[in-house]
């Protein structure tokens, strides 16, 4: 390099020649590109947790229309006799008019102008309230006859209108809504009848079908996630810590320890979709498992997540210190012993650790679900046993996230956004508890 | 009995040969541990293990082995001239099995009787009508030949698990008798029981390899097939992705491979120049607080799932990229190069943030291990950092970086999420950015999601997919690992 530099007679270390200036200024434009780098990735990270709050909170929340429903004997009991097989055989149908004449008779007792029909008047309210009067009744026979106060959700464009989703002047081509039943909300919002409230059905309830985006939840489907976890739980902590006991501890150096050693580390990095189609080969296509059920699904995660929980129980058998083998060893335990009662315990939190990690990442992960059929499915029915929380089919969190985002109304969007802030939820609380383990039991020697 | 219930059993049997065996070996060393030779807990292990692991093993082989032995056994009664042209035994065979199911579903819901089963006829009953009944959907109308071997699939699966059940069941109780009867206070039972708890951890090591060689001959059995339906030369060499049911699909992997090539290189390229530099950053320049809050914050985007990735890519990316891009005039530049939210560019940027704290916490790590010394004597030069960084850091780093770049490449290849929900689907050769195309994970998602039927070379193209997926990826991968064992300098 030296011979590039021009003798500059007379110049002080204390001046700065033109080379200085220009190398400081690589150096102020190189560091200027760290900190570039840096602000783009959290600003992404920014954008990305707002994006997710922004449009998600809207799905906690909920629009009810409140009615004073008259339960007509003549329309839901014919005959008079409260027998509840007769009750049953009025269908859905058989309740409509009902809410039909309730909302009619709200409007007319507030006194509220409208040009609508009845019919139109009852479009605001969702499409689900007539089997959720029919529940009531077939559940409360006895109140057949009398006035009885609901709270009805109403229809997911109302919902839409309330939080801002939906703008009266863009809803020309849409048939569900008009201005005039907007008007009418206008009306009914400022008596008190139609109101926002939390909606704790989000949280527990069951997915429903594309024409009542208002009604979907997640329960269902965040029981699907629990069972999946018990069976990748179950399984991928044995045979994790069982694996690298023996890798760690006992395998002889020989060329076979190698491959199983090569093998786990290739795993890792195998396609999360490979697993999937591991599944559907083996699992539903050879063994005849069914398809779409939790057990597959948490087998399939089980064999992803192995390599994760491997390599991290060995780092933590790794961590701990020789010497308090060779200590048991020298009072007379065996091998065995040594490993199971002192070896094993000191690393069970960084085991634990390992394993909440790799639970996480099963949790959010999505890719095989959907080639063993965990989506395009509607869980509407929550599981009454284990062994139907394992074997019958189910959706899971990331898969019914997956399956909102693919319809076609918008109203499911604000679900599928809704959905993620769950999912983050559990992730965050599972990574903490991890990291609070961490900080508490980890001992270092 | 359901197998669930075998099990239990199983279990049962051996919690309770845990509490015998203790017992007997107590008692044979007349309540006096020190004469024993085993502590008596293992006395009771080795009890409960001898009624519990054989009997579990032999379960496990059964559950695996009877389905193919019934396959192969009943696949014969088939005659050849029942398969339809351009379909293989494997469709027949899935109507046997529906078949079968269905009269089990019939039996247990007790529309038919056993009896009434046995006596049937093809032609007589209105089998299929009864079956659809029951949710059991048939294409077509049960032919004698398909019904006498759904008959006998059901039988053998019926004996099968009875068998099953018997012999499993009469393991586990000689293996109980046999360990209960040797116990007393000289039987070795702590030797015999590590014995046994070894071959366990072996037995879970070696799991690893089993998925391995799962997962390739799964897909290998597959792509196999898929080559006996449709030409190699088409797969490999073709230029046309166009599968339909009319039997002439074109299936070639080159314009899948091009779209997950493009849609990886913009991922690279958002990815490794950011997270490089944040690398460079955050161990050379930054403080120690600002790494401590820093770095954890760039993991938190690591550890989000990629569905939220998919999503935002949908309807947040995708959206403002058409804004600016699309809609003619009414766009932020008034030009109309794109039409709809998913396209390569999508995919890739988001893809790009995805991967940007796996480039940056990789490079970070091996931008660490440079000796510090290194560092000093070019400091020591009169070089200034950045001068450091570029001149003797990143040189001694290189071969760390390229397998980073190498590993975040092969999870580009794979990821699958993103480019589902923000790619698109249209199979092409494009080189806009701004349009639409798909890749090999889309594919795969598409060809196997949904009803599949694994004798047609539209669903079996996926394994061929996926399998060319695990070649590509796992090349990566090891090339990235030879990368950095020949060229990583030893400085300690």
């Amino acid at each position: 390099m030296s011979d590039h530099i021009p003798r500059q007679h007379g110049a002080s270390l204390l001046t700065k020649t033109a080379r200085t200036k220009k190398r400081n200024a690589a150096e102020t434009r190189f560091k200027a590109y760290g900190i570039v780098a840096i602000s783009i990735s959290l600003l992404m990270l920014l954008v990305l947790v707002t994006t997710i709050f922004s449009k998600g909170l809207g799905a906690y929340q909920q629009t009810f229309i409140t009615l004073q429903v008259e339960l007509l004997e003549k329309k839901l009991d014919k005959k008079g006799n409260r027998n509840l097989a007769d009750i049953k055989k009025v269908s859905t149908f058989g309740y409509a008019p009902l809410i039909k004449s309730a909302v009619a008779a709200k409007v007319e007792e507030l006194g509220i102008e409208s040009g609508l029909k009845t019919k139109q008047m009852a479009g605001i309210v969702s499409k689900g309230a007539a089997a959720q009067l029919r529940d009531y009744v077939i559940a409360h026979p006895e109140r057949i006859g009398d006035t009885v106060e609901f709270r009805f959700l109403a229809s997911s464009r109302v919902d839409g209108y309330l939080k801002g989703r939906v703008h009266r002047d863009r809803i020309g081509n849409d048939k569900n809504i008009s201005p005039e039943q907007l008007d009418l909300v206008d009306g009914l919002m400022a008596a008190g009848v139609v109101n926002k409230t939390f909606n704790i059905d989000f949280i527990i309830g069951a997915d429903a079908s594309d024409q009542r985006p208002e009604a979907a939840g997640m329960g269902v489907s965040m029981l699907g996630s629990l069972s999946m976890m018990l069976v990748v739980l179950a399984l991928s902590l044995p045979i994790g810590v069982g694996a690298s006991i023996y890798l760690e501890e006992f395998a002889p150096k020989n060329w076979l320890t190698d491959i199983i050693e090569v093998n786990i580390s290739n795993l890792a990095a195998v396609p999360s979709i490979v697993y999937g189609i591991l599944g559907l080969a083996v699992f539903i296509n050879y063994m005849h498992m069914p398809m779409s059920a939790p057990l597959v699904g948490g087998l399939v995660l089980t064999l992803m997540t192995l390599p994760t929980i491997i390599i991290s129980t060995r780092a933590a058998l790794k961590a701990v210190p020789p010497s308090l083998r060779d200590a048991a060893l020298g009072v007379g335990a065996s091998r065995m012993q040594a490993v199971f009662h002192h070896v094993l315990p000191l690393a069970a939190p960084g085991i634990l650790t390992g394993t909440i990690i790799g639970l996480a990442q099963a949790l959010g992960e999505t890719a095989p679900l959907l080639l063993i059929g965990m989506v395009g499915y509607i869980a509407s029915n929550a599981p009454d046993s284990i062994a139907s929380g394992l074997l019958s089919p189910n959706s899971a969190m990331p898969a019914q996230i997956y399956e909102w985002a693919k319809r076609a109304d918008p109203a499911f969007y604000e679900r599928a956004w809704g959905g993620i802030i769950l999912l983050l939820f559990f992730l965050v609380a599972m990574n903490t508890v991890a990291v609070i383990l961490r900080r508490r039991f980890e001992r270092r020697w | 009995m359901p197998t669930f219930w075998l099990i239990a059993c199983l279990i049962l049997l051996s919690a309770v040969g845990f509490a015998l065996g203790r017992r007997r070996a107590m008692v044979s060393a007349g309540g006096e541990i020190r004469d024993l030779h085993s502590l008596p807990a293992y006395y009771g292990y080795n009890v409960a293990l001898s009624a519990l692991l054989p009997a579990m093993a032999l379960l496990a082989v059964w559950l695996l082995a009877q389905p193919m032995f019934i396959e192969t056994r009943v696949s014969a009664m088939i005659p050849a001239e029942l398969v339809p042209e351009n379909t293989n035994l494997g469709l027949v065979m899935s109507d046997v099995r529906r078949v079968s199911e269905g009269l089990d579903l019939a039996v247990a819901q007790e529309t038919m009787t056993d009896e009434e089963i046995r006596v049937m006829g093809a032609e007589t009953s209105d089998l299929r009508q009864r079956l659809g009944a029951l949710g059991i959907a048939l294409g077509s109308d049960v032919r004698p030949e398909v019904l006498a071997a759904a008959r006998r699939y059901r039988d053998m699966s019926h004996t099968g698990r009875l068998m099953m059940t018997i012999i499993v069941g009469l393991l586990a109780v000689v293996g109980f008798t046999v360990s209960y009867s040797r116990t007393n206070k000289d039987y070795r039972a702590r030797n015999v029981v590590e014995r046994g708890v070894m071959a366990l951890l072996i037995l879970a090591a070696s799991l690893a390899v089993l998925t391995t060689i799962g997962i390739v001959f799964s897909m290998m059995f597959e792509t196999i097939n898929f080559f006996g339906l449709h030409s190699w030369k088409d797969f490999f060499f073709g230029n046309t992705w166009a599968p339909n049911f009319r039997g002439d699909s074109e299936l070639s992997m080159l314009p899948l491979l091009w779209g997950t090539l493009y849609i990886s290189l913009i991922a690279l390229l958002v990815a490794v120049p950011i997270g490089l530099f944040a690398a460079i950053y955050l161990s050379e320049y930054a403080s120690p607080t600002i790494r401590s809050v820093a770095k954890p914050l760039l993991e938190i985007l690591a550890g989000i799932p990629t569905i939220v990735y998919g999503l935002f890519a949908l309807l947040t990316v995708g959206p403002m990229l058409v804004r600016i891009f699309g809609r003619g005039d009414d766009g932020l530049l008034g030009v109309e190069w794109m039409s709809g939210a998913t396209s390569v560019l999508t995919a890739g940027l988001v893809m790009g943030i995805m991967l940007i704290p796996f480039v940056s916490s990789l490079s970070d790590d091996i931008i660490s291990a440079v000796p510090q010394s290194m560092r000093d004597g070019s400091l020591g030069l009169g070089a200034t950092r950045s001068e450091t960084v570029r001149q003797v850091v990143i040189p001694a780093a290189l071969p760390g970086i390229v397998g980073a770049v190498l590993l975040a490449a092969s999870r580009a290849i794979g990821e699958t999420m993103i480019v589902v929900m923000g790619a698109g689907a249209v199979a092409k050769f494009s080189a806009s950015p701004l349009d639409s195309m798909t890749t090999i994970t889309t594919r795969i998602v598409s060809q196997l999601t949904g009803d599949t039927d694994f004798a047609s070379p539209e669903t079996l193209v996926a394994f061929a997919l996926g399998l060319s997926l695990f070649v590509l990826t796992l090349g990566l991968n090891i090339l990235a690992l030879i990368i950095v064992r020949t060229y990583r300098e030893q400085y300690d």
